[in-house]
């Protein structure tokens, strides 16, 4: 209960007008720096940090943490219209998003991708108020061992989710884990695979093979078929916004499911990214319309959303709580919170009561007041797409070289985004899937990390792997998820048998 | 294109923070937004103070152009220390350094040395101290080094912030002094390190200060001695009536290791001594703010502060300094790498 008062305190501190004002305008901010690819939400977030330094500390916070909500909307925009994920964990969204938008219900995915992040947070919210010192503690649990267990999952819930045979799907999975090899070896602290060019010291990085392999791919895709944008007769009123929530509670279940996914990989901290891509799997694998995503399913547009906000909203409890960002941006965060003289970690629930509980109340305020934001504009976002494509592409076009270059103001990463957008064209001429080839570029070297870690602690042995509770229940789950096709199939013919 | 947009915003910042510039007498001025470069990712130590140092430029107006601080973390941070070198005789361009000026070319064997820099200030010394988990019995060095004598060989974790950097060179000095061994386990940053030792994942690490006091104020962490010469100068306590100048040296306790890290500023090279001189007087106000004293407060840092030819001999003796120490550790890169 004590929470609760504290929580209408927080209420009362976040409720100010001049800490409204700065919500609005965090938002507005966070939306644009979601739309554009490479800029990001832990670089705007970076950027904007000093613009709070003349700010009492809640209010700074509070204008931060909506630029971040602001970009987690953001994300979607793109990933629907264009295939152009904005941010990591909106990859996932595009596989049914942009289908969608070509089928003329751009409106529709993006209410439906809005109204499902606004959810995931709010479900987060919810729990990081009741809560939240009995999940950081959850959180200390992570090792090494339990963070790969997690990885683990991820990947197997995604390989045979694709309609192409296994073998490409692992084809495409191994290209991915390769290119996430480059750069600098953490673990031995050397180089790997630069083959002496200095610009491959960082690896490949993530954004600008998204942008490429997507946004590229995609427009090389489209002129060959004719220069034609599907998607023109997009509905542009508010009402498609209205009709969209009508449809939405039937998937309470998968909405759950994602909240639930999306909170356990934000505080573990895993992050929005792979929880995007194992709540996309997991509904794929339990959806009676399973068959549908990737062809334009709602469903597939609700479930990452969710789990993506869901993660990007529980990031911030182990980085208030225990002073570990569960993101990227929550590590700017964190960053902001020791200029201002506040110390995250175990006493700054008990010290910094106001702060603490202004920011949660700015986290249920910031969300309704995105929510509201970006609702109002679905029609002009949704209007975008009637524009002729001879016009927009090249501006596409721009916009990707904008997002390569800025991901570390470098020119050789747009000559490596177009090389990108070549392969991705290749690949999908092929029908290789880009899906499991990107998951293992942003999750492969995390994977490796965590794993050789484990090895190193337990000297070489795999049982530790299986030494407790935690890790093997994660691990059996992947397992199961990996060989799900197979169970399955031994099932239906053992019923068979029987019968 | 990025630039463009920080220094708007950067530019938007400096506006907002106070609104009319106040002149300053120094021969040269920056006349572009300084790109201030940390070679490191954003959270960790050398961003944190980087970005505090912006917070307080912008706030106290101390420069008329905006400071835009910039990520460059790729290879250990080689891509940030490449980038300036590549930067000759361009002054917007400065850097914050950790250990990393030396270990990173020495590890990786990337064409780099700090001699290509041109040396600026030396802001702060960080301190490293020896921490374990708060419920394992270990109360002093001694327990400690006790403890970890009669376990079998590597069967004792020490946690890290990177591999063949700062933490795992003190981790092998401690097993020199000791005669014992340890399993490193190198982690991305000092924050995770920390929890990984509450977590139990980990039995020991050699956190920075302002890494691991959030942990030591919750109970949860215990600190058992400072690689430094002598004690911590800050008296006020932190937990358990303790202050951090309560935690003995390790020296005296029979650990025989002695590490500060460098917080120091470079600039590109061919930087002339007008500019030089220029940024020495911009970081000599920003010492002089409180906030930077609290800053300073709150890490505990050894607030040492040197220029000129003084700070140039200090980086060449811990250049030769940490030679020694990684050929030691084998942790030089393989020759025609």
């Amino acid at each position: 209960m004590e929470e609760l008062v504290n929580l209408f305190h927080g209420f009362a501190v976040a409720l100010q007008p001049f800490n409204i004002m700065v919500m609005i305008v965090g938002i507005v901010l966070g939306v644009v720096i979601g739309v554009l690819p490479g800029l990001g939400g832990a670089n705007g977030v970076a950027i904007l940090l000093p613009l709070t330094f003349s700010m009492p500390p809640t209010s700074a916070i509070i204008m931060l943490s909506c630029i971040y909500w602001g970009a987690l909307f953001g994300g979607a925009i793109t990933s629907i219209l264009f295939n152009i994920p904005g941010e990591p964990w909106s990859v996932a969204t595009t596989f049914d998003g942009y289908p969608m938008a070509q089928q003329g219900k751009a409106g529709e995915a993006l209410t439906a991708a809005f109204t499902s992040s606004f959810v995931g947070a709010l479900f987060a919210v919810i729990m990081i108020t009741l809560v939240a010192p009995l999940v950081a503690s959850f959180a200390l649990q992570f090792g090494p061992a339990e963070k790969f267990a997690v990885y683990f999952l991820a990947f197997c819930s995604f390989v045979g989710l694709s309609k192409e045979p296994p073998f490409k799907t692992i084809a495409a999975m191994m290209i991915g884990f390769a290119l996430a090899a480059v750069g600098l070896d953490s673990i031995t602290g050397q180089l790997r695979l630069t083959f002496g060019f200095t610009e491959l010291l960082n690896g490949f990085d993530f954004l600008i093979a998204v942008i490429g392999l997507f946004g590229i791919g995609e427009i090389l895709l489209t002129m060959e078929e004719g220069l034609s944008f599907r998607g023109g007769n997009a509905k542009i009123n508010l009402r498609v916004v209205l009709q969209t929530w009508k449809e939405l509670p039937a998937y309470w279940v998968t909405s759950m499911r994602s909240c639930v996914i999306g909170c356990w990989m934000g505080i573990t901290p895993a992050g929005a990214t792979p929880a995007s891509f194992m709540s996309y799997g997991i509904a794929k694998r339990v959806s009676k319309h399973g068959a549908n995503f990737g062809k334009g399913e709602i469903e597939g547009v609700v479930a990452p959303e969710t789990a993506a906000h869901a993660a990007g909203t529980a990031a911030l409890l182990p980085m208030l709580s225990l002073g570990v960002p569960g993101s990227p941006t929550a590590a700017v965060l964190l960053g902001g919170l020791l200029i201002w003289g506040l110390q995250p970690g175990p006493m700054l629930f008990v010290e910094q009561k106001e702060f603490v509980w202004g920011l949660i109340a700015s986290m249920y305020l910031g969300n309704i007041v995105g929510l509201l934001v970006v609702l109002t504009c679905v029609p002009v976002f949704a209007a975008i797409l009637r524009v002729p494509f001879s016009i927009i592409a090249p501006l596409i076009l721009v916009l990707c070289a904008i997002g390569a270059y800025s991901v570390h103001s470098s020119t050789f990463d747009v000559m490596l985004m177009l090389v990108f957008g070549v392969i991705g064209y290749l690949l999908k001429k092929c029908n290789y899937p880009l899906a499991p080839l990107v998951l293992a570029i942003v999750l492969g070297d995390k994977a490796e990390e965590a794993f050789r870690q484990s090895l190193l602690g337990s000297q070489g042995s795999l049982g530790i792997f299986f030494s407790n509770t935690l890790v093997s229940t994660i691990m059996i789950l992947g397992l199961i998820a990996l060989f799900w096709s197979v169970i399955q199939q031994g099932y239906t013919r053992l019923r068979g048998a029987v019968a | 294109m990025k630039h463009t947009a920080q220094t708007a915003l950067g530019a938007i910042a400096a506006f907002c923070a106070v609104g009319i510039s106040v002149p300053a007498s120094a021969a040269w001025e920056p006349v572009r937004p300084v790109e201030f470069i940390i070679p490191a990712g954003t959270g960790g130590g050398a961003d944190q103070m980087a970005r505090t140092i912006q917070g307080i430029v912008t706030k106290h107006n101390l420069m008329k152009q905006p400071m835009v601080v910039i990520n460059k973390s790729g290879g250990a941070g080689g891509e940030g220390f490449l980038d300036l070198k590549g930067s000759s005789g361009n002054p917007h361009k400065i850097i914050i350094t950790l250990s990393n000026l030396f270990t990173t070319p020495l590890a990786t064997g990337i064409p780099f040395n700090w001699k290509d820099l041109t040396p600026v200030a030396m802001l702060a010394l960080d301190e490293f101290v020896l921490w374990v988990n708060a419920d394992k019995p270990y109360k002093t060095v001694k327990d400690y080094v006790d403890a970890v004598k009669a376990a079998p060989a590597g069967s004792i974790k020490m946690g890290g912030t990177g591999s063949k950097q700062e933490d795992q060179i003190i981790t092998v000095a401690v097993e020199k002094a000791t005669g014992s061994k340890f399993t490193y386990i190198p982690y991305k940053g000092g924050g995770e390190v920390a929890v990984q030792l509450v977590g139990n994942h980990v039995d020991s690490t050699v956190n920075n200060p302002i890494e691991a006091v959030a942990q030591w104020r919750g109970g949860k962490l215990r600190p058992l001695c400072v690689f430094d010469a002598q004690p911590m100068a800050y008296d006020e306590q932190i937990a358990d009536g303790k202050s951090w100048k309560d935690i003995p040296t390790c020296k005296s306790q029979g650990l025989d290791m002695e590490y500060l890290m460098l917080r120091g500023i470079f600039m590109s090279p061919k930087a002339t001594k007008d500019q030089v001189e220029y940024y020495i007087e911009l970081f000599k106000k920003v010492r002089a703010t409180p906030e930077w004293q609290d800053f300073m407060k709150s890490g505990a840092f050894n607030t040492t502060f040197m220029t000129g030819a003084d700070y140039a001999k200090w980086v060449e003796v811990e250049e030769k300094r940490h030679e020694v120490l990684m050929k030691d550790a084998g942790f030089l890169a393989p020759p025609g790498n």
